[in-house]
Order: C-alpha cells, then sequence, then structure tokens
C-alpha cells in the first residue's frame, strides 16, 4: 500500500528490465593493467634507489670515486648485451603474432641468453670491484652504486628465469591465450628493465665517470 | 661455521624470555587459548570446512572477513600494549620504577604503533574495501582472486611474525618508524628490528598487490553505465587509496631493503660513519608515511558518506564536490611528508612550503565535513549505532584535524615535535577517524555480511565508552604536551604531572569497557540472531548495490549483473518500483579455489623467521621452495569454473522463498 506513494513511479510499468543484463556480462581482462600498475610501483622502488643514489653518490669516505673505478669500454658492451636482448624480445612478439612457435622460442632463448652475458659481465664487474677493495661496505657511494646496479641485476635474474618458465609452458601448451598474455607481461618486464638501465646506465656510469 | 649455527642461527633457549613473568603468563595464556580453539576445531572436525570454505577461498567477501577478524584479533594484543603503557606512566612517578623495566616498555610502544597502524587499521580497511567495493561496483569478484587470497595471507604472515617476537626473542625499541642509527646494527644489535623489517616486508607485498588488485577492479570491473561520476563515494575513495597503496608502499619496501642492508651486509645508507646519512632514511619513511594515513583515512571518509546518506535518506549532499575533495587530498598527500620533522633544519623556506601545503589539507577535509553536515541538514535522521559514530566521528575529528593544523605551524611544531601534544593529535584523527570509521562500517555492513543485525543496545554502550574514553585518554595529553613532556617515557619525577596521567588511564579502563562491548555485541547479536535476522538484504533502506542483492549474499554476488543509471543505483531502481527477476539464469563464470595463497604465504613466514635469525640454510631452502612453489602454481591454468544455472535457480528461489514469508 504505502509502497506506492514512497515510490511515485511504481504504478508505471517502467520495466525492471533496463536494470540488468540478461546474458553474461564481459569483463574486460585486467592483467596488462595490473601488470602495468605492478611495473610503475617497481619503478618507485627504483626511483627511490636513484634518489639515494643522488643523494650519496659524492660520498666517497676518502674512497675511489666513479672516475677511479668504472671501466666504460666493459659497461658499454654490457649495455649492448641488454639493449640487444631487448630488440630480440621483440623479435618474439613479431613471431608470437603469426603464431610460429619454433621461431618464437628461438628469439626467447637468444633474449634470455643476452640476458645471462649481461649479468655475466655485471657479476664480473662487481667481483672486480670487490676484489679491488671497492665493495659495498667502503663507502656510501659504493653501497648505493651497488644497490641499484645489483637491484637491477636482480630484476634481470627474475626476468630470465620466468623467461624459461615460460619457454616451458608455451612448448607445452602452445600459444594459448593465457601464454599470449604472460608473454606480453614478460615483454613489458624486460623492456622496462631495459629502459631502467639507461637510466643507470647515464646517471651513474657516464656522469659518474665525468665526476 | 658449525652445523648447529648454520641451522638454527642465533636462536638459543635464551631466546625464550623465562626472566619476564608477564611475558611467561601472557605466553601461558596465549598457549592455553590456542590450545583450547585448535582442541575445539578439531574436536568438531572444522579443519577441513576451515580450509575448502575460508583458508583456500577466492571469494572476495570471505577473505574481506577473514581481514577483519584479522584486525579484531590484532587490536586486542595493540590495545593490551596501549593499556600496559597507560598503567606503567599512571604510576611510574619518583621511586615508584612501575611494573615495566624500560627495555620492556620500549618494546611495547614500538609494538603497539606497528601493529595498530599495519595489522589492525590495514586489515580492517582492506577488509571493508574487499567486502564491499565488488557489490558496490556490481562485480562477482576482484580482478585477481588468486592474488586476494594470496594478499590477505601475506599480510597474516606479517602479523605472525610480529606475535612470534613475543615469546621468542624480542621485538624492536625504536618507535614505530625505527629511524637509525638508533635501528641500525651498532644501536640495535639484536633481532627486534630483524623481527620488524620481516614483518613489514612480507605483510607489504600483501598490501600493495592487494592495492594493484582493487584498483585493476574498480578501473575494469564496473557494472554497465557505472561511469566514474556514478560510483559510490566509498568505491571513489577506494580507488584513491588504493592508488595510493601502489604509489606509496614501494617506498616502504625500498627504504626498509636499505636498512636491512645496513644491518646484514654492513653497508652505509643510513650509517654515521663513510658517508651514509640517517635523514634520508626519515625523509623516505614519511615519503610512505604521510600518504599512509591518507591510505588509511580516505576509505572511512567514504564510509561516513554512505551512512550519512542512508541514514538521512537523503542523496548524499555535494556528490562531484566529495569527488574532487577525495581526488585533492590524494594529490596533496604527497607534498607534506616534511611536516613530520620540520626540525631537522631544512631552512624557513622549505619548511614554510611544507608548513603551507598541510594547512591546504584542511580545506578539501572542511568541504567533506560541510557536506556531510549539509547532507543531515532536513534529512530524516535515524540515528542507528554505524549514524552515531559518524556523528561523533565528525565532533572529534574536526579537534584532532585543529590541532594538526596547529602542529602545522612550523614555529609551534618547534615546540610540540615529539611531545604528547602530537600524540594527543594523531591518535585524536587515528582513533576519531578512522577506528570510529571502521566501527561505523562495520556496524553498516555486519547484517550484509552475515544477514543479521548488530545488537543495538551494546553497539550504543561500546560507542559511547569508546567516545567518552576517548576524551578522557587523549584530552590530559594534549595538557601534558603543551606542558613540554615528551613521548615514550616510561617514567617521571615530576608529581604534579601524575594526576594527568591517572585520567588518561581511566580513559584507557573506559575504551577497555568499549572494545568489552563490541565484543559482547557480536556475542549477543550471534546468539539472538534470528531475533535480528534480516530476509530483505536492505535493512537499513540503503542506496547503493550492495544492498540490491541478498544477505549474505551468494558466491557469484548478483545473479544478473545489474545496469546502473544513477549514482545511488539502488534507489533509484528502488524509486522506479525495480522486480527482482525470478527466471531466465544462466551459467555463472566464477574463479576456482586454491591452496597456493596459504602455502606461499606459509613458506615466506619460514623463510621470513629464518632470516630474522639468521638461519642461512633454513632462509635458502624456504626462499627456493618459494620459488617453485610459485613457478608451480603458474603451471595451474584451470583456475575457474561455471556456476550451473540450475543451481543459480535453487538459489534464487530460496531468495524469493524468504522475501515472500
Amino acid at each position: 500500500m504505502s509502497t506506492t506513494s514512497l515510490h511515485p513511479n511504481a504504478a508505471a510499468p517502467m520495466g525492471s528490465e533496463r536494470f540488468y543484463l540478461k546474458e553474461e556480462h564481459h569483463v574486460e581482462n585486467g592483467t596488462l593493467l595490473g601488470f602495468w600498475l605492478y611495473l610503475m610501483s617497481d619503478c618507485l622502488i627504483f626511483a627511490c634507489l636513484f634518489a639515494v643514489y643522488g643523494v650519496l653518490g659524492r660520498s666517497y669516505a676518502a674512497g675511489p670515486s666513479g672516475a677511479d673505478l668504472f671501466d666504460l669500454p666493459l659497461v658499454a658492451l654490457n649495455t649492448s648485451m641488454l639493449l640487444f636482448s631487448s630488440i630480440t624480445y621483440g623479435f618474439s612478439v613479431l613471431e608470437m603474432q603469426k603464431n610460429r612457435v619454433k621461431p618464437m622460442l628461438f628469439w626467447l632463448a637468444v633474449t634470455g641468453l643476452f640476458g645471462a652475458a649481461f649479468l655475466f659481465f655485471e657479476l664480473y664487474e662487481f667481483a672486480h670491484l670487490i676484489h679491488e677493495g671497492a665493495g659495498p661496505q667502503r663507502s656510501a657511494f659504493l653501497s648505493s652504486f651497488f644497490t641499484l646496479v645489483g637491484t637491477h641485476g636482480l630484476h634481470v635474474t627474475f626476468g630470465i628465469v620466468w623467461l624459461i618458465v615460460l619457454m616451458v609452458q608455451v612448448g607445452r601448451f602452445g600459444l594459448t591465450n593465457a601464454n599470449r598474455r604472460r608473454l606480453y607481461c614478460l615483454s613489458l618486464f624486460w623492456h622496462f628493465l631495459d629502459v631502467v638501465w639507461i637510466g643507470v646506465f647515464t646517471f651513474v656510469y657516464l656522469m659518474g665517470s665525468m665526476a | 661455521m658449525d652445523f648447529k649455527t648454520l641451522l638454527l642461527g642465533r636462536l638459543g633457549w635464551d631466546a625464550i624470555p623465562f626472566h619476564e613473568p608477564i611475558l611467561l603468563v601472557t605466553f601461558a595464556m596465549v598457549a592455553l587459548g590456542g590450545a583450547v580453539v585448535l582442541g575445539a576445531l578439531t574436536y568438531f572436525k572444522l579443519w577441513g570446512y576451515l580450509w575448502r570454505e575460508w583458508f583456500t577461498s577466492i571469494d572476495h567477501k570471505k577473505i574481506g572477513i577473514m581481514y577483519m577478524v584479522l584486525g579484531i584479533i590484532m587490536l586486542l594484543r595493540g590495545f593490551a600494549d596501549a593499556a600496559m603503557m597507560r598503567m606503567q606512566q599512571a604510576i611510574s612517578f619518583g621511586d615508584n620504577a612501575g611494573v615495566l623495566p624500560p627495555h620492556h616498555y620500549d618494546q611495547i610502544f614500538t609494538a603497539h604503533g606497528v601493529i595498530m597502524i599495519f595489522f589492525v587499521a590495514m586489515p580492517l580497511v582492506t577488509g571493508l574495501m574487499n567486502y564491499v567495493v565488488p557489490l558496490q561496483i556490481g562485480a562477482r569478484d576482484v580482478a585477481f582472486p588468486f592474488l586476494n587470497n594470496f594478499s590477505f595471507w601475506m599480510t597474516t604472515s606479517g602479523a605472525v611474525l610480529v606475535m612470534m617476537s613475543l615469546f621468542v626473542g624480542e621485538f624492536a625499541r625504536t618507535g614505530w618508524l625505527a629511524y637509525p642509527p638508533l635501528s641500525g646494527i651498532l644501536a640495535s644489535p639484536d633481532v627486534g628490528v630483524d623481527y620488524y623489517i620481516w614483518s613489514l616486508q612480507i605483510a607489504g607485498i600483501g598490501t600493495l598487490l592487494s592495492g594493484v588488485n582493487l584498483l585493476v577492479t574498480i578501473v575494469k570491473m564496473r557494472a554497465p553505465g557505472m561511469g566514474l561520476m556514478r560510483m559510490p563515494i566509498f568505491t571513489w575513495t577506494a580507488l584513491c587509496t588504493n592508488t595510493l597503496i601502489i604509489a606509496a608502499f614501494p617506498v616502504l619496501t625500498a627504504v626498509l631493503a636499505l636498512l636491512s642492508l645496513d644491518r646484514y651486509v654492513g653497508t652505509n645508507f643510513f650509517s654515521n660513519d663513510f658517508g651514509g646519512n640517517a635523514m634520508m632514511y626519515v625523509n623516505l619513511i614519511w615519503i610512505w608515511g604521510h600518504p599512509e594515513v591518507y591510505i588509511l583515512v580516505l576509505p572511512v571518509f567514504g564510509v561516513f558518506s554512505e551512512v550519512v546518506a542512508t541514514f538521512s535518506s537523503k542523496r548524499l549532499f555535494g556528490y562531484a564536490s566529495m569527488v574532487y575533495a577525495t581526488l585533492v587530498i590524494t594529490i596533496l598527500s604527497y607534498l607534506v611528508w616534511l611536516h613530520h620533522f620540520f626540525t631537522m633544519g631544512s631552512g624557513a623556506s622549505v619548511n614554510s612550503f611544507f608548513g603551507i601545503t598541510t594547512m591546504i589539507i584542511s580545506i578539501p577535509t572542511g568541504a567533506k565535513i560541510f557536506n556531510w553536515l549539509f547532507t543531515m541538514y532536513r534529512g530524516r535522521i535515524r540515528f542507528e549505532v554505524p549514524m552515531l559514530w559518524t556523528v561523533g566521528f565528525m565532533v572529534t575529528f574536526v579537534i584532532g584535524g585543529m590541532t594538526g593544523v596547529l602542529l602545522a605551524v612550523p614555529p609551534a611544531d618547534f615546540v610540540l615535535h615529539n611531545s604528547l601534544f602530537l600524540i594527543a593529535h594523531f591518535h585524536n584523527v587515528i582513533i576519531g577517524g578512522v577506528l570510529f570509521g571502521l566501527m561505523a562500517g562495520i556496524n553498516y555492513w555486519f547484517p550484509k555480511a552475515f544477514g543479521f543485525k548488530l545488537n543495538d543496545f551494546w553497539g550504543r554502550c561500546s560507542f559511547w565508552f569508546w567516545q567518552i574514553g576517548f576524551w578522557f585518554a587523549f584530552a590530559p595529553l594534549y595538557v601534558l604536551g603543551l606542558m613540554g613532556v615528551t613521548r615514550r617515557l616510561s617514567h617521571f619525577e615530576d608529581p604534579s604531572l601524575q594526576i594527568w596521567f591517572q585520567i588518561a588511564a581511566f580513559g584507557a579502563f573506559l575504551i577497555a569497557l568499549g572494545i568489552g562491548s563490541f565484543l559482547i555485541q557480536l556475542y549477543v547479536s550471534i546468539r539472538d540472531r534470528e531475533k535480528l535476522r534480516d530476509v530483505t538484504g536492505d535493512p537499513w533502506d540503503g542506496r547503493t548495490l550492495e544492498w540490491s542483492t541478498a544477505s549474505p549474499p551468494p558466491n557469484y554476488n548478483f545473479a544478473f549483473t545489474p545496469v546502473i543509471h544513477d549514482s545511488d543505483a539502488w534507489w533509484d531502481m528502488k524509486k522506479a518500483g525495480y522486480q527482482r527477476p525470478t527466471g531466465g539464469f544462466i551459467d555463472i563464470h566464477m574463479p576456482k579455489n586454491t591452496g597456493a595463497g596459504i602455502i606461499l604465504a606459509g613458506l615466506s613466514t619460514v623463510f621470513g623467521f629464518a632470516m630474522i635469525w639468521h638461519m642461512w640454510l633454513i632462509a635458502g631452502v624456504a626462499f627456493a621452495a618459494t620459488l617453485i612453489a610459485t613457478i608451480v602454481h603458474t603451471f595451474n591454468y584451470k583456475r575457474d569454473y561455471h556456476i550451473h544455472a540450475d543451481e543459480v535457480v535453487r538459489t534464487e528461489a530460496e531468495r524469493t522463498r524468504m522475501l515472500a514469508a
């Protein structure tokens, strides 16, 4: 009785159908957005490490400076490994779009090898520095240097682990939608690490060598 | 390194606090209580049920409830710490040393802060968002249901580590933000700070992922017709809060990682030697810490907006200005961090900048208060329990906000910095804001989650004890702060101060009655649930979509996805004489339960514990196991199933029957 007076439109046959969908509502997959947001949060971690390096990067504590330590040709070689790996990941995605599994896996493997080479040179550099007495404990500059570069290296390491797992999964289950999505996520991750490295290369190595 | 050190690190029998009677008694009680609970679960054969229906559940509603349970349990622990502090400060004058030695007292105030922020406020806020947001936007679940379960267990894992520190070793004695050099290895060589670091790092992963999850849910999964400016305000505040989580928590992760490196590897980020800079830690941690307070308070602003509109039976006043105020607060929360340490000495212009930005925040916040008042103006106000908390909030929070503006004036801050005035201020906004809002939210949405209302009488008792107790507990601290008493002291010499601490202790006693009333309220409500039963799903004459479905909602939330034509969608539907569909149901696509979340979080707990105690072998094994378990989980491609239309028909027919009865 009182419902009609409370809800004046109730008497009119408005049709409740306009308030719901009769078929399944297809929600857009949010994985790429979610992964992108994760990458931005990761980017903030790097931003902090860059900021810390910005604050401490000249605190040598009477120890060696970047100009004393950095071996630019080695870093150039290292950088080229990572840049090449980004290109080859791109080739792999192109093959994925053509649905060609074997060439795609080949380029993924090449990407992984370039990544491994990058890590090898980085570890060589670290071992060399520590051997010279310029380890992360030596000064705030070296603490921030090892942490920034090392965090990037750790990301590359996990990227390689992920890449191997994905190769196995694509090999076993083919280019399913789920696997394609994962390949795109790893692609974002890999190129992101490349971009971060450009920052490291410029900000730490090039500017450090000039100091 | 011998085998024992490799296996057990620095853990030995001396880590168990046999010499601390308070801890031993607590331990005995916890062990006894725990044994009773575990025994009861085993006796009633509930383990299988809990595992299948709750622990492995990826249903956002169950995860939301589990977050609330975690938050409430930890509230009891955090409050026990608070009560001990109030007792100690009330009696420890002159020759009386009180009951807590400084070594223990310092752990208590650290644990109190850490627990209340990370393991009470955060789980309760996250729990509310988890439960309510998908329902308000007409979704079936969150965007990443497995991650949601994983996030919850990571938060729990952090809480477990903090609780372990009570009985195995000790907690940090550094204050809740663990400033170096005090938290460095030289001043704090024991495990306390390591417990702090690892519990926050592990819980932080959960928080970050939950932030990503809810943000994607809100951006991608809104029902058709729900444009951004038609979202309920609670969903808007959840959107802003989760943005803040994504943009703030990585900074906490980074700064704690740097502190760990200083402690474990011997780097020099925050040390006094070799070029380290301790103030960099203070800057970084407040770049996380200030947004964090808005992460907590924004969702409860959303709760108040929902409650005020519902119980005034009126559309929220100034919807658009509410949204813009929320966004402005979101942005400004990043531009004020330095007001936590004006005394650092960054100079007049820097301090002025941060003082002014801080004061500006009071403008959008004030706009919100006026919006709530204008919503009530000429509304048909029903003073149900959620509304009581809301009105109590408005009175209390405004005063807390004004003392905040006082502290934002750098010269005043130089006087009041680190004093009990500050303590009174932030409890005024956190209790008067966040806690009151959570209580309003719990009372408001409880009938949605369980199908019966909470007892009114004990709800009112809880409110009045909290409200009055709050002022008794914290008004004296304003006075003491103005007299120059600094925070974190366990002993005083000046007897003229004692009366104020005694009043504060009386306030804490009233708050204890408030918490007790809340627990009784839960007990009485569950006992009388048939009397308090609500079958309509809409006990408060609500306005937003969550009230359009059954209470508790079926696991698919909505038999058909709703279509939205108005920001108060359910109100709009009721006005149009909406008839619930009773046929034509279809299969519903749902995510499947998985045990991966609890397993991964369990391994992370082992890893954290091993790192704290330097058990390198176990830490390595636990880390490898976590990695392998993660990889194994990625091989699980069958993560969803369909609820058959027949089952939907049965569930909906049952609801039709209940509505008719």
